[in-house]
């Protein structure tokens, strides 16, 4: 950002809450059904349909705000939305206004501004505020005809899926804190299975309000609204190129105007969308079709105790517990499952440096090339645990053991197995190894000579043959010693 | 006027063998296709539908007779209530040749019981005022004198029921719907408390204060039509999860004891001498047969049309607002732009009164009115709902007239909606409070036109109402 500037950015991210029928009526919400299959007359809007409200989204709500710290209100209530559209068949969205869901919200995460190439250059922790999440339904979507550009039509399947709208506090400075709060958004709601997270299928979008000051200015700018944001990337690039864009407007001597703003991901532009003049007024009022929806304290805490140890807060602990980077806690607690993994198999070992390793390069590769995750790996977390153990008892060498874990991956065999099946225990026996060592000198006198008159470089060279002479077998610390003596003799 | 027959009596002819659900079916249609002419009654008769139902009737009716309250009784219903595969039109030409695809709870009750829906009947459009003058297919007629409205927005049903077409009816009640047309074609309505009848399946007119009721010639016959109707719906979030009690069985006739409470705010200004006398003898009638009347108060009557038509217009702004020429219904065609069709399809679709009322439901909520008019008459509801609550400590039945007025000639308010509109000063504090309210006859005026009496009960409390009405008609 340019010196002398701050930004002020606020976000809201609409999570589409994994149900199995939509939010106010049964209709199922599978994804890619044949247009307006997944339709009934309460999700047409209908005349004289009526909404009920379906508690599985409640409980996902319900969860999600309390995974991001947020109070939920013993009694809510709908409102109604009033705008016309084709795609919002009642006329109206069902949402909430006065009292959410929940509110007073507050995340300690990680964050870090990136270097050219992306690279997180200096994690810190920072509190952003969240201001209130609330339940509403989803529209549907119109899709415009590219044959007859007379025609529009309107596909209902998605109307009624139930939404959990995260309003942030105006909290973050820059644009890799947007993008690292939303990724945080992101992964805790996957992580506790109440979202699917894919900002690509659009079931989870954000929305960013951006405007700049004068560093040290209290007073915020006037703000732009920016939309069609669907994509991580998308949302950091944007946000930069509005801040240079009002900056740069306001340098100029001009004013920014609010507005919505249309974010253009092939000219990696935003254009006006609609001024402040043409924004609608909502006309909220209380959703006369539903009573007021109650949470009760025992509900709550039956729901917080169903809540596991979320990731931003395991990443801390991986980072405190076991030493590891914020980029590694990071990899490691994506996903529930290989989190526990990795728990697993450094517990096992003893060794949680050696069981990030194994988990970060080799399993994660290998899971990569076969296309499978975590939860269908052969490789046990505890057979991973035996097998660094294997390695830091000095059973196997390093290299055999990346072979063993080939096999392993394949076959899901235990590591003691299949080292005893192909007879890979390492030689440490130094009597053994000097017997090699003797014959390997005995059949290179060239080189043997050439190390004498002081090509020392050649060490390698002895030392790799005598490992394949023993099958990779021969421990290489005793054979490095074993060596030297002999050739240095 | 034909002979009207109430349903025990159709009853007595099945089990007799006397006359068959086909015959009776048969003879209703026929009524109603001689009177509609004149009469307007009906938007719609299911003249093949319901004759080939009631023929299928024909041979197991007696059986019927044991468990199926409604069996074989021609029913007409208010045509804002969706039965699958009628057309339904709320009397609207925005919702042109629109063909529900699904049953309302109500009415499907009604057919579980037996009954035979003959078809659809007129109403002002969107249940939008009290003379079904607003319907976009003219006006309906009262039986009793052509040249007078029936009352509204039930009109149709109302006129189906005195006309002798059908023994009973379904209407619906947001401000009075039920009860004053009841009232001005002498027969008997009843607005159940909100939340009694499912409303899914009605299209909403205002959410907070429409219910669906009963229109019948005899408190019996309502009785049994609120029994089958009423119940939880897990389809309506709004329905009642409250028992129903027999309502039928509750008809004893005795009100030794029974308190009536005589609000004195609806008894001044506005009310014509006629009714006002009425009324007062209806009461005293009462007092004869062991009530006891007491004085009550309603203090905030004075403010009721105004709060009534701030809530309800906001309401129907937005319940109206799917009406859009999108999916269904009407659509202007020819328009460049969307805005253009949206704005042609409702300028052209919706009628005058329920475009007045889109307007000032639009305004009330609008930013920077909201408070000054819908979050105040919010208010000023909660304190109307205390003021039943404090009344009925003193009291157990609350009487009031129906309608300040006998029933006034087709025309003579059309250009006056304000005047029109304070003809809804005794009912639409019933709807606003949520309480249940019955009309029932109580006397002619000189130009031999109904005059009609409500009387008001707490939450739930439906049979007490029936029987003060039962007892009156004895």
């Amino acid at each position: 950002m340019k010196e002398g500037w701050e930004a002020v950015i606020g976000l809201e991210v609409h999570a589409q809450l994994n149900t199995d029928s939509k939010i106010f009526c049964a209709c199922s919400t599978s994804f890619g059904e044949e247009p307006n299959q997944n339709t009934c007359p309460v999700c047409l809007g209908l005349p004289g349909a009526l909404p009920v409200l379906n508690r599985q989204a409640v409980n996902n709500a319900g969860k999600a705000a309390l995974a991001i710290n947020l109070k939920i209100n013993p009694e809510s209530i709908f409102s109604r939305k009033n705008y016309f559209y084709p795609d919002l068949p009642k006329g109206y969205q069902i949402s909430q206004f006065d009292r959410p869901f929940s509110e007073h919200g507050q995340v300690e995460i990680l964050t870090s501004e990136r270097d050219e190439g992306g690279r997180p250059v200096d994690w810190q922790l920072r509190r952003f505020g969240i201001t209130r999440a609330h339940i509403e339904e989803d529209a549907g979507k119109s899709v415009h005809d590219i044959g007859d550009p007379t025609k529009s039509h309107v596909n209902l399947n998605r109307a009624g899926t139930p939404l959990l709208e995260i309003v942030s506090e105006p909290d973050f400075r820059t644009s890799w804190e947007a993008y690292d709060y939303v990724t945080f958004l992101r992964r805790t709601l996957q992580y506790i299975d109440v979202c699917d997270g894919n900002m690509e299928e659009g079931n989870l979008r954000c929305d960013a309000n951006v405007s700049v000051r004068p560093a040290g200015r209290e007073k915020f700018g006037t703000r732009a609204e920016i939309k069609n944001l669907n994509s991580l990337r998308f949302l950091q690039k944007a946000i930069d190129y509005e801040i240079d864009r009002q900056i740069a407007l306001i340098e100029a001597g001009g004013e920014v105007v609010q507005e919505t703003r249309l974010w253009n991901e092939k000219e990696n532009k935003t254009y006006t969308m609609r001024s402040k003049e043409d924004a609608h007024d909502y006309r909220y009022f209380p959703e006369p079709d539903l009573p007021p929806l109650e949470v009760s304290q025992a509900w709550m805490e039956q729901l917080r105790a169903e809540l596991p140890e979320l990731p931003e807060a395991r990443r801390q602990r991986f980072i405190r517990q076991y030493e590891l980077s914020p980029d590694e806690a990071f990899t490691l607690t994506g996903q529930r499952e290989l989190a526990d993994y990795f728990e697993e198999a450094a517990t096992t070992a003893g060794n949680p440096r050696a069981a990030a390793n194994w988990v970060l390069s080799e399993l994660l590769r290998e899971l990569k090339n076969a296309s499978i995750d975590i939860t269908r790996s052969k490789i046990s977390a505890g057979s991973l645990g035996s097998l660094i153990k294997l390695i830091d008892d000095q059973t196997i060498s390093g290299k055999i053991a990346k072979d063993v874990f080939v096999d392993m991956f394949a076959t899901g065999k235990a590591p003691e197995e299949i080292v005893k099946e192909k007879g890979l225990v390492q030689i440490t026996d130094t009597s053994a190894i000097e017997k090699v060592v003797d014959e390997v000198i005995g059949a290179n006198p060239k080189q043997f000579e050439q190390y004498r008159s002081g090509k020392t470089a050649l060490l390698g060279f002895f030392v790799g043959q005598v490992i394949k002479a023993t099958g990779g077998k021969a421990n290489p610390q005793a054979v490095n010693e074993i060596l030297k003596s002999r050739l240095d003799a | 006027m034909t002979i009207k027959r109430t349903i025990d009596q159709i009853h007595e002819l099945y089990a007799s063998g006397e006359s068959t659900p086909g015959e009776i079916t048969k003879a209703a249609l026929d009524r109603i296709e001689r009177d509609n002419a004149g009469l307007n009654a009906f938007l719609m008769v299911d003249r093949e539908g319901a004759e080939r139902r009631a023929k299928a009737m024909n041979a197991g009716i007696k059986a019927d007779l044991t468990h199926k309250p409604l069996a074989g009784i021609p029913v007409a219903i208010k045509d804002n209530l969706c039965a699958e595969g009628l057309r339904t039109t709320c009397a609207s030409r925005i919702l042109g040749n629109y063909v529900p695809p699904y049953t309302a709870t109500a009415v499907r009750k009604l057919e579980e019981a037996g009954a035979i829906i003959v078809g659809k009947t007129n109403l002002d459009e969107f249940a939008m005022g009290g003379s079904t003058e607003n319907s976009a297919f003219g006006p309906s007629r009262n039986p009793w004198n052509v040249d007078y409205v029936p009352g509204g927005s039930s009109g149709g049903s109302a006129v189906a029921v005195a006309a002798g077409h059908v023994p009973v009816s379904l209407g619906s009640d947001t401000g009075g719907s039920i009860r004053q047309p009841a009232s001005f074609c002498g027969i008997v309505g009843l607005k159940p408390t909100y939340g009694r009848v499912s409303r899914y399946g009605l299209v909403a007119f205002a959410s907070s204060l429409d219910q669906i009721g009963p229109l019948a010639n005899n408190v019996r016959d309502t009785a049994r039509m609120l029994q089958v109707i009423s119940g939880h719906d897990r389809y309506d979030s709004t329905s009642a999860n409250v028992e129903v009690p027999d309502y039928l069985g509750a008809l004893t006739g005795d009100i030794k004891g029974l308190r009536i409470g005589v609000p004195s705010e609806c008894f001044g200004e506005g009310l014509d001498a006629e009714v006002r006398e009425k009324v007062e003898a209806a009461i005293k009638l009462l007092e004869d047969r062991g009530a006891r009347v007491v004085e009550v108060s309603l203090p905030h009557t004075r403010y009721v049309v105004a709060v009534y038509y701030i809530i309800a217009t906001a309401e129907a702004s937005s319940n109206l607002a799917r009406f859009d020429g999108v999916r269904y219904g009407f659509r202007a065609e020819e328009s460049r732009t969307l805005s253009e069709m949206y704005r042609r399809t409702r300028d052209e679709g919706f009628g005058a009164e329920v475009k007045r009322r889109i307007m000032l439901g639009t305004f009330v909520l609008s930013s920077g009115y909201y408070d000054a008019y819908y979050e105040k008459a919010q208010r000023v509801r909660a304190m109307l709902v205390n003021d039943f609550a404090e009344a009925f400590r003193k009291c157990d039945v609350i009487a009031t007239p129906t309608a300040p007025t006998p029933p006034f000639r087709i025309g003579e308010k059309s250009d006056d909606p304000l005047a029109m509109y304070l003809g809804d000063i005794y009912t639409v504090t019933i709807n606003l409070a949520g309480v249940p309210a019955i009309s029932i006859p109580c006397g002619v005026s000189k130009d031999n036109l109904p005059i009609g009496i409500q009387f008001i009960g707490p939450h739930f409390e439906e049979a007490r109402l029936l029987n003060a009405a039962y007892a009156m008609e004895k």
